[in-house]
């Protein structure tokens, strides 16, 4: 179980994190959601014992990053957002240091690694220079794991990585799961934070909320209206303007309106753009998503 | 242990795979030595000279068989009037005119007082020096032998000059002692630094962070494999020194060997010391080039002359390690000296070393900025 009690961390006058607070769970897949820039690098580093924190307090299983970095270090595997592995040296050649050096083989624990290492076991021979984005990542997520782990701690795992290898990803995470790894994995995709078991939604240094993906949506409160015209540009900037809008925003095809009250309905909004001249208007209820709470919460903030 | 030779290892494939590394390690010191052995040299042989003889007699004929004898100089004009002095300058480059005066020897023996007069392109003021000097050498003894001859007293002082330790004033002498000095500097100190933020910028640092690697694991498992082959360096350049370039090694083997690898650890104590303040490669590379290639070449009296500098430039000289590692293998190669002759020049160096690596110590992070 890992505790974070308000913790910050400053760079100069930014601060890259601030005061956060969250928990943990044993065996849970843990998301933390962010924009580039929110702070997520900061705090996991800070986690995995390689920043100071300025103030606030780390308890992984009762041990300190900052005391017991050493205890701290045995017990993470981490891979971090860069491919951080050694691109002149073969697949092979990769694994069995990151074997040695965290003192064990690949042999002893391959049964942790093998539905991920299958994958990429008939180029072993290759150099992980010459991998692409998907095999990097399973070369790196196999290193990460050689040690048994009890934490995995992964920065941005996902980024750059197609689509399907994305998809691919999770599954594995979620098999990990199962072996009783406890992982924290942040992203800048939204999509993603359903996969996890909880989340916490990041930005400027801040958490502004931390539930499971269906309490976050549960939390939201408020009615969105998807709204789609012929020139949906204009229909962007007109409702922005408009005195009932209390948010607006793009959002695959439609856009999405939050009105003011709820007595603005769908009626009013037609009305408002056809006095505008917009044609072809088509508007839908729409559910909130995580996307969704992620721009309010980080708006009223 | 088992980590620490899986790192050695790691760090040989770095080396052995990258072809522009092997290429520093292995190809530059030999191109190097090669080069300053043969191109920067302060001796000369065969310049282009003219000959201006106004008297035309056997006395002068003999001097100029002399100059032309002598392996120094080659006789490229022989002039008929002063005015073709200057196009032979600029025409034909010759480097330097020996003009005899009319009735050479007739004033030679009646008068006691014969001129010859050098005149030398000083465009080039060393060597126009080093000729007009070696001409008035051959000059000298020329009119020794004929005073001797005719019996007459010779000069009341006579100097004779023996250069010492390099009879033949050949520059590659003092090229190997700076060479050496050079590749070690670069293939230890620029070496290290760069291989050691290559891992910070590849973010590979951070996962060797978090393993259970010791920093000194870290530090020791990067400079390894830089050892041996700093080790295989010095033996090429003295090899090559002994083999091409005829350079004696007069005093003891195991003691210079012992001195460059004393000269290899500072150097990779700077390197790795450079390597916990650079954040990056370039940063790195440009650090060793400018902090400790520059001086090396240029403070260390490794082509200038210490002596030479202004005052300021020289106390500065001692604090490049490369000076007191030349002194050393100067006087141990070509004076054959002992550990007794250089112990404080060795003690230096080793202050030197425990400085870096104590600063290398306080500075390592075991996390990031």
């Amino acid at each position: 179980m890992i505790t974070i009690q308000n913790t910050s961390k400053k760079y100069g006058t930014v601060k890259a994190v601030d005061d956060v607070s969250i928990q943990v769970h044993e065996g849970e897949l843990f998301g933390l959601l962010g924009p580039d820039g929110a702070g997520k690098t900061t705090l996991l580093r800070m986690v995995n014992s390689l920043i100071l924190p300025d103030a606030g307090n780390i308890q992984l299983w009762g041990l300190d990053p900052v005391a017991d970095y050493r205890q701290v270090r045995q017990i993470i595997g981490y891979m971090p957002g860069k491919f951080s592995l050694y691109t002149d040296l073969t697949i092979e050649e990769n694994l069995n240091f990151f074997a040695t050096v965290f003192g064990t083989t690949i042999a002893e624990n391959y049964h942790l690694i093998k539905d991920i290492y299958q994958q990429i076991e008939p180029f072993k021979h290759r150099p992980a220079g010459k991998l692409s984005g998907g095999m990097k990542q399973k070369l790196a997520l196999s290193c990460a794991l050689i040690h048994k782990p009890k934490l995995l701690v992964l920065d941005e795992p996902t980024t750059g990585v197609d689509a399907v290898s994305r998809q691919e990803f999770w599954e594995m995470l979620q098999a990990l799961k199962t072996k009783g790894i406890t992982i924290i994995v942040s992203t800048p995709y939204m999509d993603e934070a359903r996969l996890c078991d909880r989340v916490a939604l990041m930005q400027d240094g801040q958490i502004h909320a931390c539930d499971t993906p269906a309490n976050v949506v549960a939390g939201f409160g408020k009615t969105i209206l998807g709204v789609k015209m012929t020139n949906v540009y204009k229909g962007l900037t007109d409702l922005r303007v408009w005195k009932h809008t209390d948010n607006v925003y793009p959002c695959g095809e439609y856009l999405h309106f939050i009105a003011t009250d709820s007595h603005v309905d769908v009626a009013s909004v037609t009305q408002y753009l056809v006095s505008l001249g917009h044609q072809n208007i088509d508007i839908v209820n729409v559910n909130p998503d995580i996307e969704d709470c992620f721009i309010e919460l980080t708006r009223t903030h | 242990m088992k980590r620490f030779t899986a790192f050695v290892r790691k760090e040989f494939l770095h080396i052995f795979r990258d072809s522009r590394t092997m290429l520093i390690l292995f190809a530059m010191p030999v191109v190097q030595i090669l080069i300053f052995g043969f191109v920067i040299t302060t001796e000369i042989s065969d310049a282009s000279i003219a000959i201006l003889d106004k008297s035309k007699n056997e006395m002068t004929r003999e001097i100029t068989a002399k100059l032309a004898s002598s392996g120094y100089y080659n006789i490229k004009h022989l002039l008929h009037s002063e005015n073709e002095i200057e196009a032979a300058f600029k025409r034909d480059r010759v480097k330097m005119v020996v003009v005899f005066e009319p009735q050479f020897s007739k004033r030679f023996y009646a008068d006691k007082q014969a001129s010859v007069q050098l005149i030398a392109d000083a465009s080039d003021a060393n060597s126009a020096r080093i000729l007009t000097n070696y001409a008035e050498g051959i000059i000298t003894s020329y009119q020794n032998s004929k005073n001797s001859d005719v019996g007459a007293v010779a000069k009341p002082i006579e100097t004779q000059v023996r250069m010492f330790y390099n009879e033949n004033l050949d520059g590659v002498f003092m090229s190997v002692p700076g060479i050496m000095a050079m590749i070690l500097m670069l293939v230890s100190a620029m070496m290290t630094s760069i291989s050691i933020t290559k891992e910070k910028e590849f973010g590979s640092m951070e996962v060797l962070l978090i393993s259970p690697l010791k920093p000194f694991q870290i530090i020791l498992g990067k400079v390894t494999p830089y050892i041996l082959l700093a080790f295989v360096n010095v033996l090429t350049i003295l090899a090559m020194g002994y083999w091409v370039f005829h350079v004696p090694i007069r005093g003891s083997l195991f003691l210079l060997l012992g001195e460059s690898m004393l000269f290899t650890l500072l150097a990779l104590s700077l390197g790795i010391f450079i390597s916990t303040v650079a954040q990056n490669q370039m940063v790195a590379m440009f650090m060793s080039m400018f902090a400790l290639m520059l001086p090396t070449i240029l403070l260390s009296g490794f082509i200038y002359p210490v002596e030479n500098m202004p005052y300021v430039l020289q106390l500065i000289s001692h604090l490049m390690p490369p000076k007191w590692f030349i002194i050393i293998v100067k006087s141990v190669m070509l004076k054959g000296n002992g550990i007794m002759y250089v112990w404080k020049e060795t003690l230096i160096l080793m202050s030197f070393t425990l400085l870096f690596v104590g600063l290398s110590i306080k500075k390592f992070q075991v996390r990031l900025k």
